[in-house]
């Protein structure tokens, strides 16, 4: 009862903004919150790893390879005798790039077609028909397709890590808008009848003002969510690549790639799928964590109780 | 229900034209060139001859043309001829691998049924875990129970198939010693022992596919029953003095259906690709890891016939998850 009340005096208290509201309601989901400090603590992490480990991830110590977990290696060393620890790092450092790079793209496009699916409605048919055109596309196979046939030209003309960037995450960005998609159409179907809308185009405003003023700033919430689980979405996604070998070249290390070598040496050192596997659980699962606390803490129906 | 499933089935056609045009232009679009393997010895003219007999020459339309031809119309065929001795196939051409220089399909036949049992398997065994734990959770909102199954789908969700299927392998192979780690592709049935061994070797890949199928199609249903416990028809049957179970398991467990249905057609891209890993991962022959043998290669012949095929399997399956909504929901029906 009393934190109902605390509640309602927050909401209505003179300082309070939407944000802050929004902040509010988020903090009081535990695991959302548990989830956004340990998504951002593997971000900083392989952020700033590079700075302070002293070994660099490709740098070959054969005399002690093989190892276990030690002080000075605290997830061990490889067949080579890399330091697994820095490899981490520096696999978490491109497997979430990957994820945010394709997440923005995938975002980009599921918004433009969902607004203007939702907002004109000659196209809208067209569109929605080429949405669920793509949702029954077999994906994997066709990444691995994808992969297989522009990986040379895009390296050839880019570098092998770079050219493999952009060709991953073009093509992850291309298959996962849908759901972003349906989800904007649906809520600007909804704005376009709303009283501020139509006042604004019976004022003569421009279709792409009242896009730009009106219905952008009002889908922002559902956006954002799809954004954290696109996220989560695409790490996966790089991982199978990356596991199946037809991600980044093999000295250019990603979790799926290092859980890819793992599993050649899963009967003599099994502990070895776990550091990847793991890293790529736990961040899954935070960002699903805090995409869940999210899309609670938007969604004014439920903030307000 | 019959016009239904007739203007469901007039869908589905065109969007498997349309699907296999897009594969066939990513392929075609592609910069390399199917011939880069040929040794340099070759002369140039018998490269022009090669070219020339795998069709390369031609434009583009002819080339899908071709395609079409062989997989709708000859491939049929054979399977006919197959099953009743007749000879309408004899000297067509039909789509011939570059990899075995043997036809596509004899190979997707072999393979086809080894991914549809685990998979099918896995969805039985996901079905039958998620209901009961959907329907428990619901029914007791917010108890203990409800909140661990919660926590478990959402843990169940997050980790990918490519690190349960190593992670299965430590425990239930490597330390317990249960199962085998690898799909044995020689062994066959022929006695209740052998049917063990199958069902053993079998355990692992069902698993994993079943872990990621059951975390999803819980969620769904817990949430499809919370909206459905609230509603009038609900109330009206507790107060016509139904019994508790018949109110849950028949009425509102079938409405809770409708969405579910939905959410497990879906989600069947994902639980496709789901088993490429798996079968990469414990070895199974299953046309999964045809796939990744034919890509890695380059044998375009079999890579456009199977996505083919992965994509028919989809929309397949999507068209049997309209006729099931159907038979539950009669509103449907009349649309």
């Amino acid at each position: 009862m009393s934190e109902k009340r605390n509640n309602q005096e927050s909401l209505f208290s003179p300082g309070s903004s939407y944000w802050g509201d929004v902040w509010l309601q988020f903090k009081k989901h535990k695991g959302a919150l548990l989830g956004a400090i340990i998504f951002f603590g593997i971000v900083i992490s392989v952020m700033l790893g590079p700075l302070l480990w002293p070994f660099e991830p490709n740098a070959i110590d054969i005399r002690s390879r093989n190892q276990g977990p030690s002080l000075l290696h605290p997830f061990g060393t490889d067949q080579l005798g890399r330091d697994t620890f820095s490899r981490m790092i520096a696999g978490g450092r491109t497997s979430i790039t990957v994820g945010l790079a394709a997440m923005f793209l995938a975002l980009i496009l599921g918004t433009l077609i969902g607004v203007i699916a939702g907002y004109f409605k000659k196209l809208d048919g067209i569109l929605m028909r080429f949405t669920d055109l793509f949702l029954s596309l077999p994906l994997l196979p066709l990444l691995l397709l994808m992969m297989f046939l522009f990986r040379e030209p895009l390296s050839v003309s880019y570098g092998p890590e770079k050219g493999m960037f952009i060709l991953i995450v073009f093509a992850i960005g291309v298959t996962s808008w849908m759901p972003t998609a349906r989800i904007v159409r649906g809520d600007v179907l909804a704005l376009k009848q709303r009283e501020f809308v139509m006042a604004a185009r019976s004022i003569g405003t421009p279709d792409q003002k009242i896009i730009l003023r009106h219905i952008l700033p009002n889908i922002l919430s559902p956006i954002l969510v799809s954004a954290t689980l696109g996220i989560a979405n695409a790490i996966i996604t790089e991982s199978a690549l990356s596991f199946l070998g037809l991600g980044f070249p093999p000295d250019f290390p990603t979790w799926g790639r290092l859980l890819n070598d793992a599993v050649d040496y899963l009967q003599l050192h099994p502990e070895r799928v776990m550091w990847p596997g793991l890293a790529i659980s736990l961040t899954v699962l935070s960002i699903n964590f805090l995409g869940d606390g999210l899309r609670d803490a938007l969604d004014p129906r439920i903030r307000g109780r | 229900m019959f016009d239904y499933t007739v203007r469901r089935l007039l869908i589905a056609v065109p969007t498997l034209i349309v699907i296999s045009l897009v594969i066939f232009l990513v392929l075609s679009l592609a910069p390399n060139d199917p011939m880069a393997q040929v040794p340099l010895t070759v002369p140039p003219e018998v490269k022009e001859k090669m070219r020339e007999a795998l069709g390369l020459g031609q434009p583009l339309y002819v080339q899908f043309w071709k395609w079409l031809v062989q997989f709708f119309w000859i491939e049929p065929q054979v399977l006919i001829d197959h099953y009743f001795g007749t000879n309408y196939s004899e000297d067509k051409l039909r789509v011939i691998s570059w990899q075995t220089r043997a036809p596509v399909m004899d190979t997707v036949v072999q393979r086809l049924p080894q991914t549809l049992w685990v998979v099918g398997m896995s969805y039985v065994v996901a079905i039958a875990i998620s209901i009961p734990i959907g329907i428990y959770s619901a029914y007791k909102q917010y108890s203990i129970f409800d909140q661990a199954g919660t926590f478990i789908t959402m843990v169940g969700y997050s980790i990918p198939p490519f690190f349960t299927g190593p992670l299965v392998i430590v425990i239930f192979a490597v330390y317990l010693d249960w199962f085998p780690s690898t799909y044995d592709t020689l062994h066959e049935v022929n006695s209740w022992d052998s049917f063990i061994i199958q069902l053993k070797q079998m355990f692992l890949p069902v698993m994993v596919l079943a872990i990621q199928g059951t975390a999803q199609i819980s969620r769904y249903m817990r949430s499809a029953i919370l909206d459905n416990l609230n509603q009038d028809y609900v109330r009206t049957a507790r107060a016509k003095g139904l019994s508790e179970s018949i109110v849950i398991l028949v009425h509102v467990l079938r409405n809770s259906m409708i969405p579910v249905i939905t959410v497990i057609a879906l989600n069947l891209p994902l639980i496709f690709g789901g088993a490429i890993i798996t079968e990469q991962v414990f070895k199974v022959n299953g046309i999964g890891q045809q796939l990744i043998l034919a890509i890695y290669a380059n044998d375009l012949p079999t890579i456009q016939t199977l996505t083919f095929i992965f994509a028919f399997l989809i929309v397949f399956m999507n068209l049997v998850a309209d006729v099931l909504y159907a038979l539950l929901d009669p509103r449907i029906r009349y649309e």
